[in-house]
């Protein structure tokens, strides 16, 4: 079962900068990790590898740093990384990344099953995995909690949604996204960060795709982010303390004032 | 006339209020862009009256698409019959809610029409000049607000997330039109098959729809002491969330879980105790209208937050507040 996967580097905490102009991320200084979403992807991925045999390939667009988080994929168990990275890929939107990924997964050719991420922490969309889909036209299975069998061509899966977990068989190849109850990801062994050094990543241009520039990038993306603001972090709410004489009685009876207050009891 | 659309959506006939929270969204939109307001529901089987009541809460027009095949969402078919419906009617905007269906339909959908969609919007509004959708949603776990629009394709799209908005009190003075169409054979995907839905709790809860949401953490020490928590859920006929490192140790079920790796909500309470207030966390409550925060340590993170907090012992405070609902619900409020 041969499997793509793929994944994205993000920075490291929720303390990003903007570029207030271009309403893009400043990645500079920033550290960078897997997606942490994306683990349960890339260990969903290894597992289905080692029951059924075959070979993961991991891929990515972003800048050149990027090959960062594919040697740690590498050296968690993937076999094949893939670097996407051009700087007409820069800015693009979902629509432009799910096309520049589809396009790069067509070359891959001889795969049976796509696994992304539910969503990235910093552009927080969820619709690129759906998106790939879209164009490349494969069976989908969103918000995917576990597998529960591979036979025949065909893959069963339950999905979490609003009425419980949904049950679906999907032919191969399909495409899924997963949440975190899919997996436990694991760590990069020692021996795998020795193959991840020995591991080439090709890198993918849009000239080496022939990928038309009027599609990539922030050219090539419908929507457009006019205005960024900041909302402020605290609440400046009220803050009762509990131990006093009165003890819990007088917090509680100030909170049920406050419920009443804003019409919530 | 310009139409402005809003995806319904349905469980076995009844819609759900999802349906009725984009229709009050929609209204005030329609109104600036001088459009019809109409609601699309993709349906296994539903009765006229029941249609009615989109009408009620805002809709000019209806448009439904009924076939028994359509009763489970299938991504590929309900994609394919939303995709041809655009193409024959050519809507100026569509807006559908930010649930599993919503995300997975609208970004397969954007693709095959081409254009752009927004994901998980909190506000809305027309531009003047333009009368281009401005989408202006959370981004970085909530860290920013960007405003964001498709000024070259259409439709102009985007997701919604649940209960960010009231639906409209029902008005059965409102009159509109109920449009049925068939579904077209070639429209679907058999490719891939439902097998079957599970529930694994009793009441499979889905805390994003819920507009109340009590929460606990690590500081609730036990999977029994959820038990309070729920007592507290039940005063305001809440649902049950958690942070990861209760899911964690097994306390309670994925599904319950808030924040980054889990569920995103946007209740108009949101409750927790022995919630320290991480990071990760806080991504998934961001949104709320009014936070309530329960925790020991002053210093919690949760308090920067938090609309009202309370510095103490849980299990002191949550059965005094349990005891003193259940006052206030028989009326003697001391
Ligand atoms: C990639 C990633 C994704 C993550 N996703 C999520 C996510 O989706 N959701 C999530 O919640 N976390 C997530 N986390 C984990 C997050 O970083 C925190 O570890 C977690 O939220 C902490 O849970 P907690 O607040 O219950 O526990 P703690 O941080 O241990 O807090 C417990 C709190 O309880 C208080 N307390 C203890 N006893 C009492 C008492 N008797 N009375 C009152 N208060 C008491 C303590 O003062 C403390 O503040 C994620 C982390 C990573 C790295
Ligand atoms: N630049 C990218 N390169 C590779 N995969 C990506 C990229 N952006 C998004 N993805 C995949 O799509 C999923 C959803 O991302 P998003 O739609 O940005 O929230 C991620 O979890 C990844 O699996």
């Amino acid at each position: 079962m041969n499997i793509v996967i793929p994944i994205k580097q993000v920075p490291e905490t929720s303390d990003v900068k903007m570029d207030k102009e271009k309403g893009t991320m400043i990645r500079d200084g920033v550290q960078t990790v897997i997606n942490p979403l994306d683990l349960y992807a890339l260990e969903a991925g290894i597992e289905l590898k080692e029951k059924f045999g075959g070979k993961i390939t991991v891929i990515t667009m972003g800048p050149p740093s990027a090959v960062k988080a594919l040697k740690e994929a590498v050296s968690m168990g993937c076999d094949d990384a893939i670097l996407l990275s051009d700087k007409q890929f820069a800015g693009s939107d979902t629509w432009a990344t799910s096309y520049t990924l589809a396009e790069a997964i067509k070359e891959i050719k001889d795969y049976d099953l796509v696994v992304a991420g539910e969503r990235a922490t910093d552009g927080d969309t969820g619709q690129v995995g759906p998106g790939i889909a879209a164009w490349l036209d494969l069976p989908l299975a969103t918000y995917v909690s576990s597998i529960e069998s591979v036979e025949d061509n065909s893959i069963v899966v339950e999905r979490l949604v609003e009425e419980g977990y949904q049950k679906l068989k999907l032919p191969l190849p399909s495409l899924l996204t997963v949440v975190k109850e899919i997996s436990n990801p694991r760590l990069p062994t020692l021996r795998g960060k020795k193959r991840a050094r020995a591991t080439e990543v090709p890198v993918y241009t849009a000239e080496s795709m022939d990928l038309d520039s009027d599609s990539l990038g922030l050219n090539g993306s419908p929507t457009k982010v006019v205005k960024i603001d900041f909302p402020k972090v605290t609440r400046g709410g009220v803050k009762v303390a509990a131990d006093g004489e009165s003890g819990a009685g007088e917090a509680v009876d100030r909170l049920i004032d406050f419920l009443k207050e804003k019409e919530l009891i | 006339m310009k139409e402005l659309w809003t995806i319904a959506e349905q469980k076995n006939g009844k819609l759900k209020s999802v349906s009725f929270e984009l229709l009050s969204r929609g209204r005030k939109l329609a109104e600036d862009l001088d459009a019809q307001l109409c609601s699309v529901l993709i349906a296994g089987k539903i009765t006229d009256e029941t249609l009615q009541e989109l009408i009620y809460r805002g809709a000019d027009r209806v448009y439904v698409v009924e076939d028994e095949r359509l009763e489970d969402f299938v991504a590929e078919t309900h994609s394919n019959v939303l995709a041809d419906l655009i193409e024959s009617y050519q809507p100026h905007t569509i807006l559908a809610a930010a649930t599993s269906s919503g995300r997975t339909m609208m970004p397969y959908v954007a693709i095959k029409v081409n254009t752009g969609l927004t994901a998980d919007c909190t506000e809305l509004a027309i531009e003047e000049e333009t009368q281009h959708l401005l989408q202006t949603r959370p981004a970085i776990g909530g860290n920013i607000m960007a405003t964001i629009k498709t000024p070259d394709h259409s439709p102009q799209m985007a997701t919604v997330r649940p209960k960010s908005s009231r639906p409209l009190p029902a008005d059965s003075e409102r009159t509109g039109e109920i449009i049925r169409l068939d579904l077209k054979e070639a429209l679907i995907d058999s490719r891939v098959q439902v097998l079957g839905i599970r529930k694994d709790e009793e009441n499979f809860t889905n805390i994003e729809e819920a507009d109340i949401v009590v929460s606990g953490g690590k500081g609730m020490r036990k999977e029994e002491n959820f038990a309070m928590l729920r007592q507290l859920a039940d005063h305001f006929d809440a649902v049950i969330g958690a942070s990861r490192d209760a899911v964690d140790r097994g306390w309670i079920s994925y599904p319950h879980q808030v924040g980054l790796s889990g569920k995103t909500v946007s209740p108009k309470l949101y409750i927790c105790a022995g919630v320290s207030g991480s990071i990760q966390h806080l991504a998934g409550i961001k949104t709320a209208e009014y936070i309530v925060a329960i925790n020991n340590d002053p210093d919690a993170n949760i308090f920067q937050v938090a609309d009202f907090g309370i510095v103490g012992d849980l299990f002191e405070i949550i059965p005094e507040l349990n005891k003193k609902l259940e006052k206030v619900k028989k009326g003697d409020s001391n």
